[in-house]
Parts: structure tokens; sequence; C-alpha cells
């Protein structure tokens, strides 16, 4: 026990030296201010009520003036449906493509329901059983034969037993006969130990948070049985092409301060066509609503138009004149709009055709992509 | 009676409802159980006061309208829409149901519908209400998204129905009204002067209800914005004044069938609600309405196969109490059903969810209206063109020849093709006897008795044939699947020449067009298109924007056209080989609507057009070019686009024979080169000419099919067979005479002149027995006739001989 009393004192004096501190702790003050006003009901153990919770990720400013700021910018009723899933005792699998913020909108709703983010399972092709149940600490459980001191509880057990919000991050990289250990935990609530002949119930309090990719969720799909234990919410790309270009060059310019590129204000009008026809491909539409296009099978989340930029930017430093022109993009965008060789290159030939040949002002675009396209 | 609910000065119960609002029906039908009225006033048109009986009919079913039309003008009209919520339609059956008389108090449809400074809103769909309008079109919304609701229903239902009234079915009406006061006090008329006349009205005949039946014995039920102008106390002289010198037209009145998806439409009471299966829903639940709603669309979502347990409706309701609770609200809502129904139903997914609002929330209710309600305006428009284009209905069938070039037939045209898309079967059109000039049309015209049951459908679509037949395709077109079937209906548009409905139809032929990932389907369309195109040519209407939808569909072929045509099978690639044929017919058409100047790209040169990009007909030849050379390409379709490369004169022939040297060489399979053969002459296209006067070509075919191994000949032979079976015979035998003359092939200028029946070098020997009778018939008698000489003469005479034999 005094090797986790001492483990927690020096992860508390490490905490302002954390080169990213947890939810938590970064927004401390902004929960003790909701938690000092907030009148509402609270689910058992919950440190807000569900309305406050909603308020710390929407943001808004308090009867005392307190400014809460916004952590997640999007629609209203996402967080709304997600934080009424919570106060049901019905899990919470929030989808999305990458990059929509699924980890951080995850990591807040821990942090505000139940002030500890921190109990988190990573999913990946070879999370173990042990990493959702518990494993055993082999050295007592060879000296003293099984016992509840040689047992490591998991993450989903101890926030079982206090009645904490529970985390799994991509939930579908884990290997399926691991994630249905998931269905006994979130429908009889509790977590048998045979060895021990004990059982450790939920008490309440207790909700778990999943994430997972909704583009390539065939890597380990949920089996129908755990799916129903979940309520899922989709997490939206950006709503608007402005807020997408806002976040795209704010993320771009951040990413190339630190390798040292250059952003001209010329990089916008470049940065705003890689948005635009992302955006197009993506939602099937051009931006005028007035004509169809094919979406290709890639992704074309943020994070990637992001990255095409700084690879632009990239090419327009090193080998170019350190403006971002359309040349440089445009290799970018067609590696990342044609994954599939042949259905998706037809699709953005038909693009090419129908939609940016006819557009104005986008002939260098055209004749860029034309040259890399053959 | 001091009661704030009774018109103040007239002694009338006022029940002041939100139109469609199925919280305002139950309070409607509450309050006339408790009261007991003696007479029932509803706002409507008076006009429709003899039609109120049918309410009560088997047959009625609602949704249903009251339309009312001007006589001679069936096209200026308006709607009354009742729904089986709406509070009018539940007074009206109370009313029918006890005996109580039912009268209609709102302005006579004689006056508003002479008003043309407005429009009726009939014809248009539903603008958008905003601002002041808002208020007056929904002023209940207005009062509950100040309360903070996005749907004035569930408000209704938290501040009217759900607040405890201590049984007084009343109280809701006077809190209502003192509403209504304030508000209107805010906002005046909403801007809407004609609103004023309307009440001045409704006072009037309110008063002369209760001069007839006594104070406190009559009930109005109006729409809650009137009720303060009602309560007013106005003097009888100056509501007639108001009224004085009303402009008025002759109208009438019927019921026609409505539908839940048209209730969306702001007509008649101006209000569209945007949901009306969840209202139906909410009014004919018995109790608890979000559990049932639950069951019904999990129903809906098991149907289309969707894994839905009890489970699942147990944790939405518990997530939609849940919302509500969080957002402050009693009870939930749509928007909170939606939300718990998307998170556990449709897995996070928008897509079922789609479903579940066109099925559920808006609902495919179609009303009944009884056969003995009147007429519809449509049936009278119908009888007028008839008359007016002299066609006569006759029960007997008839052939009609159309010369579309005269007026009066060219009308008869339009209106049969109208009545056709209306499902109104009168003429069929038949196969011209005689010319096939697209000027002339041949219908077979029979007018069967149930027909005039179909037109009273159609009703439902509008006033006019013209109008009718414009919202149906429009409709139709957004309702069809497949990309064929909306070109066709482009087609059909410009024949009944519709032209309001065609912009409707081109969007959605683009949407489809552009979201087909089948070329077969594009090459099917694009013929339709082209051919549509002509017609509007004919016909002289404006078919620009067909033209760029036809351009926009064939770059789309071309785009896609080399990869669909790799791998295919035998049949889909004859299937592939009829597509490439149409679409080459089609772009050939589409080259002089698109290029403008026709005559400029027919030459050799496959060059560039005017503007920098390359016209439609030379990209269709680049795409060719690469059709015929891909190998993955199926042969008959690389066969075929050699062919039509080499009929339009943009390959050389030697370059065509390099490719069909390469496609017939050993190396490729013989089935295959069997198929290319039959590719490039097969078909009846003249393919055999081609063979019989192009010597290397048929060559080449005599060499390879001579290569063929044994077993791979009787692999071959069905292939060829089909090919040059199709043949004339005289082709046929031309050709077999070429080949077993032996081959040609010894070197590409044949010494002799290749023509058919000949060999290639002269028999001197019989040549000369011929000479003496040539020269006789020359008229040639000189002596000298050496054998040289001869020789050369026998050059021209050949030469006349085989003129003779062509």
């Amino acid at each position: 026990m005094s090797v986790s009393v001492d483990s927690t004192t020096s992860a508390t004096a490490n905490r302002a030296e954390a080169l990213r501190p947890h939810a938590e702790h970064a927004f401390a003050a902004e929960l003790a201010a909701l938690a000092a006003q907030d009148d509402r009901p609270r689910p058992q153990r919950w440190k807000l009520s569900p309305w406050a919770v909603a308020t710390y990720l929407l943001g808004g400013t308090l009867p005392d003036g307190t400014v809460i700021t916004p952590k997640y910018v999007g629609p209203r009723r996402i967080v709304e449906v997600a934080v009424t899933t919570l106060a049901t005792d019905r899990a919470l699998l929030l989808l999305g493509v990458p990059g929509t913020a699924k980890t951080w909108v995850s990591e807040h709703l821990a942090a505000a329901v139940s002030g500890d983010s921190t109990l988190l399972v990573q999913g990946t092709a070879g999370t173990p059983e042990e990493a959702i149940r518990y494993g055993w600490n082999y050295a007592q459980l060879l000296a003293h034969g099984p016992s509840r001191d040689a047992l490591v509880p998991s993450p989903v057990m101890r926030a079982m037993s206090d009645g904490m919000t529970a985390r799994v991050e991509e939930l579908t990289r884990i290997p399926a006969d691991v994630q249905d250990t998931l269905i006994t935990i979130l429908s009889e609530k509790t977590l048998p130990i045979p060895e021990l002949g004990e059982e450790v119930q939920a008490v309440r309090g207790f909700n778990l948070i999943a994430t997972a990719n909704d583009r390539d969720r065939g890597v380990n799909d949920l089996s129908s049985a755990l799916r129903r234990r979940f309520n899922t919410v989709v997490l939206p790309l950006p709503a608007s092409a402005d807020a997408e270009v806002d976040i795209v060059s704010r993320r771009v310019d951040q990413l190339g301060r630190s390798l040292d590129l250059p952003t001209g204000p010329e990089g916008i009008d470049e940065i705003r066509r890689v948005v635009t026809v992302f955006r197009e491909l993506r939602d099937g539409v051009t931006a005028d609503g007035r004509t169809k296009v094919k979406s290709p099978s890639g992704t074309l989340s943020t994070a990637e138009a992001i990255s095409v930029v700084t690879n632009g930017l990239a090419l327009a430093a090193h080998f170019g004149d350190g403006v971002l022109r359309p040349g440089d993009v445009a290799a970018g965008i067609l590696g990342a709009v044609v994954r599939d060789p042949a259905a998706d290159r037809v699709i953005w030939q038909e693009y090419l055709e129908a939609v940016v040949r006819e557009r104005d002002g986008w002939k260098d675009f055209y004749r860029a992509c034309r040259e890399v396209s053959v | 009676m001091t009661r704030t609910g009774e018109g103040a000065e007239a002694g009338a119960l006022l029940l002041g409802v939100r139109h469609h609002g199925p919280g305002s029906a139950r309070a409607v039908r509450a309050a006339l159980d408790a009261v007991l009225p003696d007479a029932v006033l509803v706002e409507g048109p008076p006009e429709a006061d003899p039609l109120v009986g049918l309410a009560a009919d088997e047959g009625m079913r609602p949704p249903v309208a009251l339309l009312a039309h001007v006589v001679d003008e069936p096209g200026r009209s308006a709607f009354w829409p009742l729904a089986e919520f709406s509070p009018e339609w539940v007074a009206i059956r109370w009313a029918v149901g006890r005996g109580v008389p039912v009268r209609f108090i709102d302005l006579p449809a004689a006056h508003s519908l002479a008003r043309t400074d407005e429009p009726t809103g009939s014809e248009e769909s539903g603008e958008t209400p905003a601002g002041e309008e808002a208020v007056r079109v929904d002023p209940l919304a207005v009062l509950a998204e100040t309360a903070g609701y996005d749907d004035p229903e569930r408000w209704w239902e938290d501040v009217v129905e759900h607040r405890a009234t201590g049984g007084d079915v009343l109280a809701p009406f006077e809190a209502l009204g003192d509403a209504m006061e304030a508000l209107r006090e805010t906002y005046g008329d909403g801007g809407h002067d004609r609103d004023l006349v309307r009440e001045a009205y409704m006072r009037l005949q309110t008063r002369a209800a209760v001069r007839e039946f006594g104070a406190g014995r009559v009930a109005v039920v109006c729409g809650a914005w009137h009720v303060p102008a009602l309560r007013r106390r106005a003097t009888v002289a100056a509501d007639r004044a108001l009224l004085k010198g009303l402009p008025k037209v002759k109208a009438e009145m019927t019921w026609v069938p409505w539908t839940h998806r048209r209730l969306s439409r702001a007509s008649g009471y101006g209000a569209g609600i945007a949901s009306p299966g969840w209202y139906g829903h909410l009014f004919s639940a018995p109790d608890r309405p979000v559990e049932r709603w639950m069951t019904k669309v999990a129903g809906l979502l098991r149907d289309e196969d969707r894994l839905v347990s009890s489970a699942h409706v147990i944790e939405a309701v518990r997530l939609a109490d849940t919302l509500a609770a969080m957002r402050g609200r009693p009870l939930a809502g749509l928007t909170e059903t939606t939300d718990a129904v998307r998170a556990v139903m449709c897995e996070g997914s928008d897509v079922p969810l789609a479903l579940v609002h066109d099925k559920l929330v808006v609902g495919d209710v179609l009303g009944e209206v009884p056969e003995s309600a009147p007429a519809v305006p449509l049936q009278r428009d119908l009888t007028r063109s008839q008359r007016r284009l002299r066609l006569k209905p006759e029960a007997l069938d008839r052939e009609l020849e159309l010369d579309l070039r005269k007026e009066t037939d060219a009308a008869r045209s339009t209106l049969l093709h109208r009545l056709r898309l209306l499902g109104v079967g009168w003429g069929e059109p038949a196969r011209s006897r005689g010319s096939t000039g697209t000027f002339r049309e041949t219908w077979r015209l029979r007018w069967e008795p149930e027909l005039s049951v179909r037109v009273a459908e159609a009703g439902v679509w509008g006033t006019t044939v013209l109008g009718a037949a414009t919202s149906k395709a429009s409709a139709d077109a957004v309702g069809t699947v497949a990309l064929a079937d909306v070109t066709g209906l482009a087609e059909r548009c410009l024949l009944a020449e519709l032209p309001d409905a065609l912009p409707v139809v081109m969007r959605v032929l683009g949407d489809r067009a552009a979201l087909d990932a089948d070329v077969g389907h594009l090459a099917q369309a694009l013929p339709a298109l082209v051919r549509s195109l002509r017609y509007g040519d004919v016909r002289g209407t404006d078919t620009a924007a067909l033209g760029e939808v036809a351009l926009g569909l064939a770059e789309r072929v071309f785009v896609g056209l080399p990869g669909a045509c790799a791998g295919l099978g035998t049949d889909a690639a004859l299937e592939m080989r009829g597509h490439v044929d149409a679409v080459h017919q089609a772009v050939g058409l589409l080259g002089e609507f698109g290029a403008g100047g026709a005559g400029s790209s027919g030459g050799a040169v496959p060059g560039a057009g005017p503007g920098g990009v390359p016209d439609v007909r030379s990209r269709w030849w680049s795409v060719l070019r690469l059709l015929a050379q891909r190998d993955a390409v199926a042969g008959v379709v690389r066969g075929r686009s050699v062919r039509l490369l080499l009929d339009s004169g943009e390959l050389a022939d030697e370059e065509a024979a390099r490719l069909m040297g390469l496609a017939l060489s050993r190396g490729s399979e013989p089935a295959e080169g069997a198929a290319w053969i039959e590719g490039f002459v097969g078909g009846g296209s003249g393919g055999g000419m081609l063979l019989v006067h192009d010597q290397r070509l048929l060559g080449l075919v005599d060499a390879w099919l001579s290569g063929v191994s044994d077993d791979a000949f009787v692999d071959v032979l069905p292939l060829l067979r089909r090919t040059f079976s199709a043949y004339e015979q005289g082709v046929r035998r031309t050709l077999g005479e070429l080949v077993r003359r032996g081959p040609a092939t010894a070197g590409p200028p044949v010494t002799g002149l290749g023509i058919p029946g000949f060999a290639g070098d002269l028999d001197a020997e019989r040549a000369d027995a011929v000479v003496p009778t040539v020269r006789l018939l020359l008229g040639l008698t000189g002596a000298s006739a050496g054998p040289v000489e001869a020789g050369t003469h026998l050059a021209g005479a050949d030469a006349d001989l085989a003129g003779a034999a062509m």
C-alpha cells in the first residue's frame, strides 16, 4: 500500500512540470467553480450534475461571472446525449473519424463526472484480458497463494469498486474475445474473480466511455451483444468550411514553426482550396450545393488536410520558392484521395473534370492535378 | 358570464387553437364535450357549409382538404388542409356526429380568391415565414420559442396540458387568449391588413350565430391569433364598412384527398407542419406516447432488417426521458426521442434515422374523399381543354394522327402526354404508319369510365392539367431511383411541355448521374437525353439546361468507360459494345449541340476545340483510342472501338490494320480474336462490305483463321458463325469467293483491281476471246489489232466491265 502512496505524492509533485497535464488538473479552477455553484441534483458519486458537466464541455458563464471555456466546439445535442447516457448508467461509445476529438471529449467527460480521467485502458491489437479484468502479481502469488493482495486490478476494476468513470480507447482495435470481457461488466455490473471465489460489484457512479474509429471499424467490429450495451454518439467533422480552414491553418502554423517552415499569407488560399476539395469529396456535394460528386474510400479528415498542407509547405520551402503553390499540394491531395487505385482514381478524375475544370481561378490547380494524375 | 374565454360582446365561447396541433385538438374535444354548444363555428370559407355533412361520410378519411377555386380559372385556388389531429376537423366531426350545425365563418373564398396581390399559395410550395409573418402564422410557436422550446406542441403539452387546471377544460383557452392579447399588442396585426377584414367578417358571423342560438350556446374554433380580435368590441357598422366593396369572383368548393407530406405546405390556414406523423401519433396514442413511439420506430427498423430488440426500446425510452429531464422538460418530445433513437437504435448513424423521419415523423398517410364530393377542378380544366382542342372522350378505340407542326395538333399531343404523366391513360402512343419524322405522332385513344376516377385521384396534384402534371413529374423525379427512369421522365417532360418541372428533373438527373457508379446505366441514359435534346429542338423548347446535363453525363461516361470495359464476361462485353455504340451515336448528335460549330470537328485532325478544351467529340475519340489499345478491354469492345474510329476517319487504314494484326496475332487467345472480329465487322453495320473492299483486312482475318489450332477452331467457330451469318447473302457469297480464290495478301497494292469474283491477274487467253465483241460494242472497227495493243486495251475494257458488273 505504501508504494502506491509514494507514487501518488511524486505524481503530485511532477504535475506542474508535466508536458501535458490531465484535464482535471488543467481545468481544476473551472471544475471547482462549477461544483460550488451547481445546485442541481447529482447522480451518486458524480462530482457535478449532468447539466454542469454539459456546461463544462460546451462552455458558458456562471452566475458569479466565472467564464467556462468551451472544451468541445460542436453541436450541443452531442454533448447532451453523451452526458445523459452516462447518467442513465448505459455505457457510452464515441465514434468518429480520426481527428474529431473523441479522446479529448472522453477525457473531459471523465474529468468532469468523476474528477479523474486516468482510469484508462489503451486498446491495441495486443491488449490482453488482464488489462480489462485483473492481473496477478506473480511474486505475491507464488509466495502467499491467491489472495486479494496478489491481485493487480485493471483500471476498469478500480472504477467499478470506486464508482468512477473508466475509459477504453480504440475499442475496435482490441481483439474480439477480449472485447467481450466487457459484456458481463456492462450488463451484470459485476466482475467475477473465480480464483478467489469472489467478485467485484460495481458501485453506483461506475460507467464506461469507449472511443472507436468508425472508418476502419472492420478491424475488430463489436459483437452485437456488446454493441447493444452502448449508446453510440458520432462526433462529426467540422460543420463549416471556415471553421475547418481555421483549424487547419492554426495547426499547420504550429507544426510549421516546430519544423522551421515559413508560412506566408498566400498560403491561406491553398489551404482553403485543400479544405474545399476535402470537404466536397467527403460530403459528396460541391460547396455551393449544386453538384453532387462521388466520395472516395479515404477518410479525408481534417487531420489529413493538415498533413497535406504541411507536406506542401515542406515541398515549397525545400524545393520551391517558399510560397505554397497548387503544384505543392496536388500530389498530396492525390495521395490522400486515391486510396483504392481503381475506384478512387475514377472518382478523382470525375471530380477534376466535372468540378475543378469549370471553377474560376482554379486553372493552375486543375493543371497541376492533371499533371500528377496522369 | 364574465368568462374571458368568451367573446365579450357576442357571448360565444372562443376556442383559440394551433392549426394542426394535436394538443389543441384534444383540448377542443374536451371543451366541446363539457359545454355541449348548440352550434359550432369554424374558421374556414363559408362556401364549404353545404359540404360539411360529407365529413361524417364513411368514405371520408383524413388528411383531406377543402379546396376553393375560381370557377373559370381552376388555377386560382386555395386549400384548407385538415388532418385527423386538426382541431378544426375534431370540432367538425364532433358537431356532425351529434347533429349540431357547423358553420364556417372566415371570409368567403369568393373574396379571398379575388385578391390578386397575394399568392393564395396553392401553386407555391410553402414559403417559409419569417419574423412578423411567423407570429401571425404560428403564434404558439413564437410563444414556445420565447419560452425556450423548439417544438410548439411540447410547449403546449408542458404549459397547457400538464398543468393542473383543476379539471377546468376551458382554462387553457382563457390563458391562451390572454397570451395572444399580449402578443398582438406587441405585433399589431402582424402586418396583414387582410386579417382585419377577415376578423371583421368573423365577428359579424359570430354575432349572427349568437343571435340565432343564444348567448353561450355557440362555440368558435379559430386560430389563436384571431381570439383577441373576436373578443374585441366593435360596432356592426364599423365591421360592415371594412367589408364594403371587396372584389368578388365566382368560387366553388370541394373536398380533395390530401397527404401528410403535403401538410407541410403552407396554404389556406397558412400553417405548415414539419412532423405530421409525430403529431398524428401524439393525437392517436391513448397514453405513454414516448413508449409507443419507440415501439413503432423499432418495428419500422426491424422491417428494414436492422437488429432492434426490446432492450433497445427500453434503453431508448430511458435515454429520451433522461434527456428531457436534463433539458428541463417534463416530457420527452420529438427532439429527445430522435436523439435517443439515433444513439441507441441507429448506432449513431443518420442513415436509418432518415428513414424514420421519412416514414414515421412525416409519414405516408393518404386521405380519401367520398365519391359524392363535387367534381375536382382538374376535371373541369380537362373538360375545357377537350372542348377547346375538339378531342371528345369516346369509349371506342380511335387512332389519331398528329402533325406537330400544326398548333392544334401540338396542343393535343401535349395534353395527351400530360395526362399520361398523371396516370390518366386516355391515349397510348402508337407506332406511326407512314412517316417516321419527329414531327409526327400517332395515338390510340379510348376513354374508359374509370379514367374519371383517375382524374379525381390526380386532383391531389393540382387544379389544372398543367399544374398537376408539373407537380406530379417533380414528385416522380424525386422518387425515381434508376437513372434511365429519370432521363425517360425528362423526355416526357419535354413532350408534355412542362418547363417548370424540367429544372427539378434535371437537378435529380444530375444528382443520380453523379452518384451512379455503373457506366452501363450512364450509357443507357445518355441516348434518351440526347434524343430529348432533339425533340426540344423540334418543339422549340429551351434545352440549354438539358444540353449541359447531357454533356456532363457524357463526361462521366468518358471517365468511367475504360475501367468498366476491362475484365468483362462474354455477355457483359456484348452489352458493353451496345453501350459503346449508343454513346457513339449520342456523342455524334451531342457534338452538334455542344460545339455550336459542328462542321469543324468532323475533320481528321484530332485537335482541340476553340477554347483550348477539347470538344466532346475529340474527347470521345481519345476514349475510343484508349479502348482500342488496351489489352485488358474485352475483345469485342476493342474491335468495335477500332471500327468506330476507322469509320469516323479518325484512324488511318494502316493503323487499323496494325491493330487488327495485333489482336489476331498468335500471342492472343483465339476466342478473344474472334470476339475482336465480331466487334470490328459484326452486328450488321456494313462490316461485310468493309472486308469485301479491304482485302488486306480480309487477308488478316483469313490468315488468322488458318493459323488457329484445331481445338481452338471449335471454340471460335460459333462466334465467327454468329458474326458472318448476319451478313446479307450477296456479301457472304462474295466473301466466300474471295477467300476461296486464295490469299490476296501477297503485297499491299494488289496488281489486279481486287474486284470481287475476279483473279488478281488477267488470264490473257480468255480475255482475248472477249476483245472482238468488245470492239464491236465500242464501234472500234479498226483492223490493226496486234496482241500488244490488245493488251493495253484490255485494261480499259476490264475497267468498263467492272463498271457494268457493279
